[in-house]
This record gives C-alpha cells, sequence and structure tokens, in this order.
C-alpha cells in the first residue's frame, strides 16, 4: 500500500453546537490530484482548514509523512508540506510581485532587515518553479486573476509542499486560463506533488481530478473515480435527493416579443447581438468568462451603455442611459454577485426586499407606511419562501440561496416585465438551487420574460427553451436545448475563435 | 398572515422595542440615568438649581446641531469636518448683513428684518456649502474626509477673508432679543433650536424613505446604484442637509457669543466626530440612531456640567473627560460585543 | 536612463514636482524674490516642523489608519518636558530636553498603540479619543499657561543655525536652523526604516490587507504598537523643535496643524486607504503647502487668503487624484 501524502481519519469537528465535521475519512497518494466536492455548508472548508492546521479536530487522527497526529499547527502542517491557496489568494495588491513571493520567506528566517538583491533571487526562483514569465516588479493588484493565482502558486511552492490545496480555483478563469492551471497541475504531479481541488463545478474538475470525495453534512459521502459519476449521480451524492429533471417549456403563447435587441455592441466586449424574447419565455444565454456575457447582461439593464444598436421594448425603441432608465421601463437584474451587488448585508431582509420600491410606501407629503411596507416585505417572504423567522432579522444571518431569494423578492417587487438573471445559482446549495429554477418557471408561465445567464451548462439546458452561446463577444449559436447536448454546448462555447481584440 | 399575539399594547412594546435594540442606546441611557442619579445625590444643590440646565442648555445645541449633521454624513459612510467652517462663514456673513441692513442705531424693525434676513441667509448659504461638499463627493468622487478637510480651510478661509480675522460685533439687539431669548422666561432658545433639529432629522430619518435610503446607501453603495437608488442625488442631500444643521449652529454660536469670529468653536469639529461615534454610529456606514447620538450629547454635556461644579476641576478637563469617555466605551464595547464590535467597524478608508 | 523616465512619469511626484516648479517660477517672475537664498532658507526653516510631522502621519497612513493625535501628543511631552526643566532651572545641556521629549513621546505613543493594536476600532476614532485625553492632561492636569521663558539651552538651540544666507539684492539674510538636521535625521530614519526592515514592509502590507499580512506571517499587533511609539518620538521631537524656534512654550499652538498635515501627505500621493505612497512625495507634498502658505506674501497676497487657498488646494489636489482614478477604473471597465 502506498503511503498517504495524507489521511484524515474520522475526523469530528463542532463550533458552538453545530457538527462542522461528522467523522469524516480522506486519502490522498502522493503526486494524486483528488478533488473535494460538497455544497455550501457540506464542511468543505472546515476540513480543509484542520488539514492545514487552523482548527484542531474535536476527535479523529491526521497521518501525516508516516507520523501520527491528533491536531495541527498552521506551522506544522507547512512544515510537512501543507500549503493552502485560498480563494482570495492572500496577495498584497499594493506591493510588488518579488516582494509578494519572497516576504514569507524573509518573515520565516525572521530577519529584522530585507535584502533587495536576497528577495529578487528568491523571487526569481520561485516563478522558475512553474515557468512563470511575469514582471517582477509589477504591482499585484494590476494582474489578472489568473496570474494573481499563478502568483499564489509559486508562493506556495517555494517551501517544500508536497500537497497543495486549492479552494475553488476556476471560479473566475476563462477557458485558456483554466487549461494553463491544469498544466500546471499535471507538471506539480509528474515532480510528485498532489493537489486537492476544492470545487463543486463537475465538468472543469473532471478531465483532471484522478479521484473524487464527495462530502456532505461532514461526512464523506462515497469516494470514487471519475468514470463512476455523471450529473445525476453528483448532484445526488452532494445532496441526498433525487431531482426532477424534467425540461421547460413555455406555458405561455404570446405573440409579440416583449424585447427586441438589434445589433447591439459594446466595444471590446461584444459586437451585433440581435435577440427577441417574447414573455412566458426563458432565455439562456451562456458563455465562458471574457464572452461578453455579463457586459450584455449590464447593456441590457442600463448599466453599462450601448456604443450601438438598438433596444425596444413593447415594441418601441428606449435609450437605457442608466440603471434607474432601465427600472422605470421595467427590466430587473439579479446581479452575478449579490453581496457586492445585491445585498445590504446588515439591513433588515423587509427593507432589501421593498427598496427598489421604497418610494411607492410614501404619501403625497412624503410620510413613509412602514407598515405596508412590512406587509410587503412579509407577502414576498412568504411567496419565496425565504427561510427567516423574522422579516427585521439582517440579510447576513441567512444562507447563500436565502439571499439569493432576496434578491429576487426585490426585483419581483418592482413587477418587471423582463428579468435578467446573472449566475443565479451560483453559491448556492443544490436544494434552493432548485427551488429557485421552479419558481423562475412559475414566473414565466405567469408572463415574465425571463433571461437566465450562465456557464453552468446543466441548469441552461434544463430552464431554457432557447439558448444562445456567446464565444468572443459575438453570438456564435442558437440552439434548443431538448436537442443540443451537454457537450455540444460545451464545445460551443469554447471553440477557439478570433475574438474581438483579433486575438485567436 | 397569521395574527401576532400582543401579551402588551403594541405601540409600548414597539417604542421599548426601538429604544433597546440598539445595544448602544441602550447602554447610552443606561449610563445618563446613573449619572443624573449620582449628579443629584452628589451635588443636590447643583442639579436641583434652574441655572445649571439653562447654561446647559444654551452650550450643547452649538455642538449638538453640529453633530446631528455630522450623524448623517456617517450614516452614508462619509465624514463632514468643514462644520465648524461652514459655521463660522454662515455666521460671519449673517453679522456682517445684519450690520449692513441695521447699523447702530437703527429703529427695531430693521433690526427685526436683518435678524430675518440673517438667518434666511445663514441657512441658504449653509445648504449652499453643503451641497458643494456632496457634489465633490459624489460626482468628483473624492473621499470625503478630504474633501471636507479641504473645504473646512476653504471656508474658514473665507471667514476670515470677509472679517479681516477679528471678530464681527455690534450686532443690532434684535438677534440677541430673539435668539438669547428664553421662552417662557425658563427655556433658552438655543434649546428650543436643538429640539427643533432632532425633530427634523427624526422626522427625515424615520418618518421618510430618505432616511432608509440613507441606511442602505451607507451599507453597500454598489447595491444601492444596482438597486435603482439616486446616489449621487441622496449623497449631495445629505451633505447639504450637514451643512444646513451647521449653519444652525452657527447662528447659535452668534447669538451665545454676540460675535462671530473665524476660528470660534475650533474644538467642535472632533467633538461632533466623537459624539457620533460615542452614540453609536459606525464610521463605516450603515447603522446607527438619531436617539443614541442625542443621547451621546446630553450625556457629554451632563457629565462636563457636573464636573464644572466641583470648583477645583476646571474647564480644561473637558476634552480629558470626553477623550477618556470615548476610549473607555470603545474598550467596554469589546469586551462586551466580542467580535461583534471587530467585524462591524473594520477600516478600510471611506469612499463616499 | 529612457526605461527610467518613463517609470518617473508614471509617478504622481513627478507631476507634483512639476506643479512645484511651475509655481516656483510664477512667484519668481512675479516677485523676482523666489529663487533668492534667503527666501530658499526660509522656506526650508519653514518646512522643518510640517515636515516632521508629516513623516510620522506618512507612516501611519501607510499602515492603513489615520492619526489626529499627533500635534495634541507632541504639545503634552514638549509642555511636560518644558515645565520640569523651567521648574528645576535647568541651565545644562540641549540633550536633556531631547532625551526626555523622545522618552515622553514613547510613552504617550505607546498608549496610542496600546488602543490601536487592541482593538479593532478605526484608528481615526482611536486617536481622536486619545488627543482629547492628552490635550485634557495637558490643559486640566498641568493646568498649562504660556511658558516665556525656556531654559536656555533649548533657546540656543532654537538659535542655532548651520549658516546664514544673505539675498544679494536686498540684504536681507535668512539663517539655516540647526533643527533642520533633526528634520533630516528623522527622513533618513524613516526612509530606512520602510525600504529597508520588514517591520517598515509590514506597514505598506497591512495598509494593503491587514487579515493577509497576519496570514503571512506579520506580527500585526506587535507592529502596530511600535508604530505608535515611533510616531509618538517623531511627534515629539517636531514639538521639541517648534518650542525650541519660537522661544516659548503656548500650548495651544499646534493642535488644528494635524489637518493640514494629512492633507500634505495626502497630496503627496499617499492613499487616504494606506498601502502606498512615498516619502519623496509626502515632502513635496508638505514643501507645496508650505510654499503656498509663504511665499504668497512675495506675490502680494495678504495672509488672510491662505486659508481659502489652502482650501482650493486641496480640493483640486485631490481632485485631480479622484478623477484619475475615475477615468483608470472606466478604462479598466471596473462598472461603477
Amino acid at each position: 500500500m502506498v503511503d498517504n501524502v495524507i489521511a484524515v481519519r474520522d475526523i469530528r469537528k463542532a463550533f458552538a453546537g453545530v457538527q462542522a465535521l461528522d467523522g469524516i475519512t480522506l486519502e490522498i497518494a502522493p503526486g494524486e490530484i483528488h478533488c473535494l466536492a460538497g455544497e455550501n455548508g457540506s464542511g468543505k472548508s472546515t476540513l480543509i482548514k484542520v488539514i492545514s492546521g487552523v482548527h484542531a479536530p474535536d476527535s479523529g487522527t491526521i497521518e501525516m509523512n508516516g507520523k501520527q497526529f491528533s491536531g495541527l499547527t498552521p506551522i506544522e502542517a507547512i512544515s510537512n508540506g501543507v500549503q493552502v491557496i485560498y480563494q482570495d489568494f492572500s496577495v498584497f495588491p499594493n506591493l510588488t510581485v518579488m516582494e509578494n513571493l519572497a516576504i514569507n520567506a524573509e518573515l520565516a528566517a525572521h530577519r529584522t532587515f530585507v535584502n533587495w538583491r536576497r528577495m529578487r533571487a528568491t523571487a526569481k526562483e520561485a516563478i522558475a518553479k512553474i515557468d512563470f514569465d511575469i514582471d517582477l516588479d509589477a504591482k499585484v493588484g494590476t494582474l489578472s486573476v489568473a496570474q494573481k493565482q499563478l502568483v499564489a502558486i509559486s508562493r506556495a511552492l517555494m517551501s517544500d509542499a508536497r500537497l497543495i490545496i486549492m479552494d475553488e480555483p476556476t471560479t473566475a478563469l476563462t477557458k485558456r486560463e483554466v487549461d494553463a492551471l491544469f498544466k500546471i497541475i499535471l507538471d506539480l504531479k509528474a515532480r510528485g506533488i498532489a493537489t486537492l481541488f476544492v470545487s463543486h463545478k463537475l465538468e472543469e474538475v473532471f478531465e483532471i481530478s484522478e479521484r473524487f470525495t464527495i462530502i456532505r453534512n461532514g461526512a464523506s459521502v462515497i469516494t470514487c473515480l471519475p468514470e463512476e459519476l455523471d450529473h445525476k449521480k453528483f448532484s445526488y451524492y452532494m445532496t441526498g435527493r433525487e431531482f426532477d429533471d424534467s425540461r421547460f417549456t413555455p406555458e405561455l403563447q404570446a405573440d409579440a416579443p416583449v424585447l427586441e435587441v438589434s445589433g447591439l455592441g459594446v466595444d471590446g466586449a461584444f459586437e451585433d447581438v440581435t435577440l427577441s424574447l417574447r414573455p412566458g419565455e426563458i432565455l439562456g444565454i451562456t458563455g465562458l468568462l471574457g464572452s461578453g456575457r455579463t457586459e450584455l447582461a449590464l447593456s441590457l439593464f442600463g448599466a453599462l451603455p450601448a456604443d450601438r444598436g438598438e433596444i425596444r421594448l413593447e415594441g418601441q425603441p428606449v435609450t437605457l442611459d442608466g440603471i434607474r432608465s432601465a427600472i422605470a421601463h421595467g427590466i430587473g437584474y439579479v446581479p452575478e454577485d449579490r453581496l457586492t451587488e445585491g445585498l445590504f448585508l446588515e439591513r433588515s431582509i423587509g427593507s432589501n426586499i421593498t427598496i427598489s420600491e421604497i418610494d411607492s410606501f410614501a404619501s403625497k407629503l412624503g410620510v413613509f407606511d412602514k407598515a405596508a411596507a412590512k406587509a410587503a416585505a412579509e407577502a414576498w417572504v412568504k411567496d419565496l419562501r425565504i427561510a427567516t423567522p423574522d422579516p427585521e432579522n439582517a440579510v447576513n444571518t441567512l444562507s447563500g440561496g436565502n439571499q439569493q431569494r432576496i434578491v429576487l423578492a426585490k426585483w419581483l417587487a418592482t413587477n418587471p416585465k423582463v428579468l435578467i438573471l446573472n449566475g443565479p445559482t451560483v453559491g448556492v446549495d443544490i436544494g434552493s438551487k432548485h427551488d429557485i429554477h421552479r419558481i423562475l418557471r412559475e414566473l414565466a408561465a405567469e408572463g415574465l420574460a425571463v433571461i437566465i445567464i450562465s456557464d453552468d451548462i446543466p441548469e441552461v439546458i434544463q430552464n431554457c427553451n432557447r439558448v444562445m452561446v456567446m464565444n468572443a463577444g459575438r453570438i456564435v449559436a442558437e440552439v434548443d436545448p431538448a436537442v443540443t447536448g451537454d457537450a455540444e454546448l460545451a464545445e460551443l462555447m469554447s471553440k477557439d475563435i478570433v475574438d474581438l481584440n483579433g486575438k485567436g | 398572515m397569521s395574527a401576532t399575539t400582543a401579551t402588551k399594547p403594541t405601540a409600548l412594546r414597539s417604542v421599548k422595542n426601538r429604544l433597546f435594540s440598539d445595544p448602544h442606546v441602550a447602554r447610552l441611557g443606561i449610563i445618563l440615568v446613573l449619572l443624573l442619579v449620582f449628579f443629584a445625590l452628589i451635588k443636590p444643590s447643583n442639579f436641583f438649581g434652574l441655572a445649571t440646565w439653562q447654561s446647559m442648555a444654551v452650550q450643547f445645541p452649538e455642538f449638538g446641531l453640529m453633530a446631528l449633521g455630522v450623524m448623517l454624513t456617517m450614516v452614508i459612510g462619509g465624514i463632514d469636518l468643514s462644520v465648524v467652517g461652514i459655521a463660522n462663514m454662515t455666521a460671519i456673513g449673517s453679522a456682517v448683513l445684519m450690520l449692513q441692513i441695521a447699523p447702530a442705531g437703527s429703529d427695531p424693525n430693521a433690526g427685526y428684518l436683518a435678524v430675518v434676513a440673517a438667518i434666511v441667509c445663514s441657512l441658504v448659504v449653509g445648504a449652499l456649502a453643503g451641497a458643494f461638499n456632496g457634489w465633490l463627493v459624489a460626482k468628483v468622487k473624492i473621499p470625503a474626509i478630504l474633501v471636507t478637510l479641504g473645504t473646512f480651510e476653504l471656508f474658514t478661509g473665507i471667514a476670515v477673508i470677509i472679517s479681516g480675522g477679528k471678530p464681527t460685533s455690534g450686532l443690532p439687539l434684535q438677534y440677541g432679543e430673539i435668539m438669547a431669548n428664553r421662552v417662557f422666561g425658563v427655556i433658552p432658545m438655543p434649546l428650543i433650536v436643538f429640539i427643533i433639529g432632532v425633530i427634523v432629522i427624526g422626522l427625515l430619518m424615520y418618518k421618510t424613505p430618505f432616511g432608509t435610503k440613507l441606511y442602505m446607501l451607507g451599507s453597500n453603495e454598489t447595491a444601492a446604484k444596482f438597486s435603482g437608488m439616486k446616489t449621487s442625488s441622496l449623497i449631495i442631500r445629505t451633505y447639504m442637509t450637514s451643512g444646513l444643521f451647521a449653519s444652525a449652529a452657527g447662528l447659535v454660536m452668534l447669538a451665545n457669543y454676540n460675535s462671530a469670529k473665524a476660528d470660534y468653536g475650533s474644538t467642535y469639529t472632533l467633538l461632533a466626530v466623537l459624539i457620533v461615534v460615542l452614540g453609536g454610529v459606525n464610521p463605516n456606514g450603515g447603522s446607527g440612531r438619531l436617539s443614541g447620538v442625542v443621547l451621546a450629547i446630553i450625556v457629554l454635556q451632563v457629565l462636563s456640567s457636573f464636573l464644572n461644579t466641583f470648583p477645583n476641576i476646571s474647564n480644561f478637563y473637558r476634552p480629558l473627560i470626553w477623550g477618556g469617555v470615548l476610549l473607555l466605551v470603545i474598550v467596554v464595547n469589546e469586551i462586551g460585543n466580542k467580535g461583534a464590535l471587530a467585524r462591524m467597524l473594520k477600516w478600510k478608508g471611506t469612499q463616499s | 536612463m529612457a526605461a527610467l523616465v518613463r517609470k518617473l512619469v508614471k509617478t504622481n511626484e513627478f507631476y507634483l514636482f512639476l506643479v512645484i516648479v511651475v509655481l516656483a517660477v510664477v512667484i519668481q517672475l512675479r516677485s523676482g524674490q523666489f529663487f533668492t537664498p534667503n527666501n530658499l532658507v526660509d522656506l526650508a526653516n519653514a518646512m522643518v516642523v510640517p515636515g516632521i510631522f508629516a513623516v510620522g502621519a506618512f507612516m501611519v497612513l501607510v499602515s492603513g489608519g489615520i492619526d489626529v493625535s499627533f500635534p495634541a501628543l507632541a504639545s503634552l511631552s514638549v509642555y511636560a518636558t518644558t515645565r520640569i526643566l523651567v521648574d528645576n532651572g535647568w541651565e545644562g545641556g540641549v540633550w536633556l530636553p531631547f532625551v526626555l521629549v523622545i522618552a515622553l513621546g514613547a510613552i504617550l505613543g505607546a498608549f496610542n498603540g496600546l488602543f490601536t493594536s487592541r482593538f479593532a476600532v478605526p484608528v481615526l476614532i482611536i486617536t481622536l479619543g486619545t488627543a482629547s485625553v492628552f490635550s485634557g492632561i495637558m490643559q486640566g492636569v498641568l493646568s498649562s499657561v504660556q511658558i516665556p521663558n525656556l531654559p536656555p539651552a533649548m533657546t540656543e538651540f532654537g538659535r542655532a543655525t548651520l549658516f546664514v544666507a544673505t539675498n544679494p539684492d536686498s540684504g536681507l539674510t535668512s539663517s539655516m536652523p540647526m533643527s533642520f538636521l533633526i528634520l533630516v535625521v528623522v527622513l533618513v530614519f524613516a526612509f530606512v526604516l520602510l525600504r529597508y526592515t520588514t517591520f517598515g514592509r509590514g506597514l505598506y502590507a497591512m495598509g494593503g490587507d491587514e487579515s493577509a499580512a497576519e496570514r503571512a506571517g506579520f506580527k500585526v499587533r506587535h507592529i502596530k504598537f511600535w508604530l505608535f511609539v515611533i510616531v509618538g518620538i517623531i511627534a515629539s521631537l517636531a514639538g521639541l523643535v517648534r518650542t525650541s524656534m519660537m522661544d516659548s512654550m503656548h500650548p495651544t499652538n499646534l493642535p488644528g496643524i494635524e489637518l493640514m498635515v494629512i492633507a500634505a501627505v495626502v497630496l503627496g500621493g499617499t492613499a487616504i486607504t494606506g498601502g502606498s505612497g512615498t516619502l519623496t512625495g509626502a515632502m513635496l507634498g508638505t514643501l507645496l503647502i508650505v510654499i503656498v502658505q509663504n511665499s504668497m506674501i512675495l506675490v502680494g497676497i495678504p495672509t488672510f487668503w491662505q486659508g481659502f487657498s489652502l482650501g482650493v488646494l486641496i480640493i483640486v489636489g485631490t481632485g485631480i487624484s479622484a478623477i484619475q482614478l475615475t477615468r483608470a477604473r472606466k478604462r479598466a471597465r471596473v462598472l461603477i
């Protein structure tokens, strides 16, 4: 039997009465590429923290390098070769690449004085390890997300790492950047360095992972090989529930389109977009990061003024010169990043829901009818089944899925004609995911026109009656999801074509 | 909708909820009560003397009104360091105006006219100055702390230019008649002005959507834009209100000192910020209640007046007490809400 | 060489330098008095106290905080020092005032450091509190009054000159004060600290991302504490210099200068949010404000207009910065 790089057995950890880890076992062989999958709240972050020494487990053992530990300190973890790269990469945006790479080493050596020549040498050595060509004097804040990630990886490799843990590494990367990352990971494997991916995106990690461990409610549900999984099984293991995968067909048959877009373009983002949308439809727009899909959404919402093209609402041409103009015309937008763009976390659930319509609760004299607003908020909470004991509670007391429902409620309260949702189920547990999809289908049946923008192919295939694929700023295909499969869509999204900037 | 079973009359319950829902307010309330009891027990002659309260009521509106304005700007995540500058500038301006309309020896009617003109002008100019602040913050997008630092110098500079650096006095008697008056022979006018100010802010914050919008804006400006809020207009209106209140403070100062000078109230800038923070307003924006700020004003004033009754403790101890109280509150809060305060007050500088 | 020039042109400090040069030329043209030896020495003279304060303020800003207590701290430590020396009739050398002021500055700085390193409350708010406390101690506990007669050592120090510059035309002379050396020493110290020690890099790291700094291994609490001790010492030195040069201790002279110093540092390109900025920039910013304040008289603008001009300067300077930032963000398509 091969000596594992690390094996955690039967780990239990509780926080204030909540059992985060409930007897989980995980083994990683040397040089293995292992994926840890689980939905939000499954315990995957806690497990990472236990492995890296941030938390000590309540019970269970950790084996590393043939030694047994009942608990680790961060220093012990690092000296045993464990390096974690968190989602924010823990870099200093205001310092140069060189400093970011070298500063840990200087600190670890307890130096009082900093020697710039030594730091530069250290940094050069670090980036050479993964063949990373970067200007050492560039401020990290100016780098792209992929480059920041490579800085973090270089830094992780500086100490003799034997296991690199990456938390959701592919979230903000384009397909090309993901390919580059995978090449590096394979290279690490060749050098005997194991990688533990934490992810929930089956398609992306499928091609590279050698083994999966799926975690649910703090315990491992199954450890298996990729061949043994497909979407349905994956979903089932992550949530323990079987879901009805029926596809969406529009109930409503409306004749006139509510939204028509022709030749819309924003320089440097997207070009020549033409589409039309009827009430009762759910249109899917899919594409990878950088395909222009988010910019298109923002343009339709008035947040990004178009350079050319025309938008018509209910047959009338409109100029959307700002967000308020779009809202006035009946367009709503559930943003990609609800924490920074959609929610007021410290404020109450009720005020988050009523904020866009708040003036409607004011009398002629400007007096605010709090009772009416409260009642309206409570109605929405009930309607969308937002799990909270009191709408006066702050939004940050809720889970991701419930928070997303609040954003949804806010927009539904404005009585829109068109609702655009960008990444509607990102960071949402699978149960809420299906609930939100059901809600959208019901809304469509009631006459709302919905656009779902997402790179989650199954989401788009199941919930849309039409799907448009964007690639490099253009719409390259419009498909019928009943006919087209996952694989073909993925192919259309990632096909290398010459993009708007002439890069192929 | 299920019926709520009320064990107490709902009105009473809601008042109680409002007062005690915010831990800062509750704490300040308790401190105030304790302070008053202490005061009454140790210095009963002063405590039960009208003069003590009257002198308090004359003093605190000066900085109290400024604190009310600063409070609004801090709720939206900004700050207003220019309030003293606006106060002095408008005070000097109105003094000069009054002297023009009713120079020494004029008849009372001219005097009354002068007073009305001065008050109106002061408030208008104050609002405009505040709007200028708001425009710089909202449209030019300069961090509020830098804007108001610059406009503080600017407005004070204008005050110096108009007044030549010397105090402006010789105001028509009518001004003092009205503004330094004791209503019913007992209540000083500054207190009335302050109470009006509190009512105005209270209505704005809690009876109109404006208040809710301010809290949301302070909580997350990006989400505010994405939710369709008129963020620039809100910011400008907030700073306008702060400017208005600052000029009201200037009018009170004008009455109290019967003169105006460009450097009056120099300690009030930081004092106003101190009061607002003491009152439980999060400097990052998005929370804090008016009741907290009002209580903070009263607590500080009562405390310093209490200490004034000891002849050995001079006036100069006041800043020491204020600073000490603030630091004490910080320590107590941190121990009391371990972690909660830390999460709330992660400072990264203000953007608006 | 070309690469160096290109790099230079991208910095804020370069443009600030240009502005100063242009301003100087304009004043020279209007008065013919700017580039005279005695005027330049006068400027250097006027730079000393704000410059020393600016070094301290700069270091705190870089670490991500805003300190408003330094004038009150300086006043208190110098007042106490002077009081002690005068009451005991100190006739000896100037070394003792220095030692006392440094010691007191360190203690008061430690008071600041204690609170800022322990409590997760904005430095601005904490120093608001400590400024009041320092001011209160000085005025209340020590019942401060103006002390007109300083210990002779201090007066001498205040009068000591490095050299004298004479204006060839008007015959006016200005002396370059000995205390300018203190500014130089403080600058060198700060430069070495910020650039060549892990402590200094830690300040920048903290200003960039405090939790990442913690995770990288910086002892953040420790650094914050000692930062304020150092700043306390620096501020007290500035206070000592000022008192010596003015030859009297006026307790309420200094407070009020804090906003001007912070404005100067920010004009010099230091972000108010922390993590970036250079000493050069801070000094250039201070120089700009000092020129505006001192040289207006050369152009015939009465001193009344100083405050106003300072205000305009701050607004325009920060405004330009802000507009540049907005444009850069628009270009990078960082929406809103």
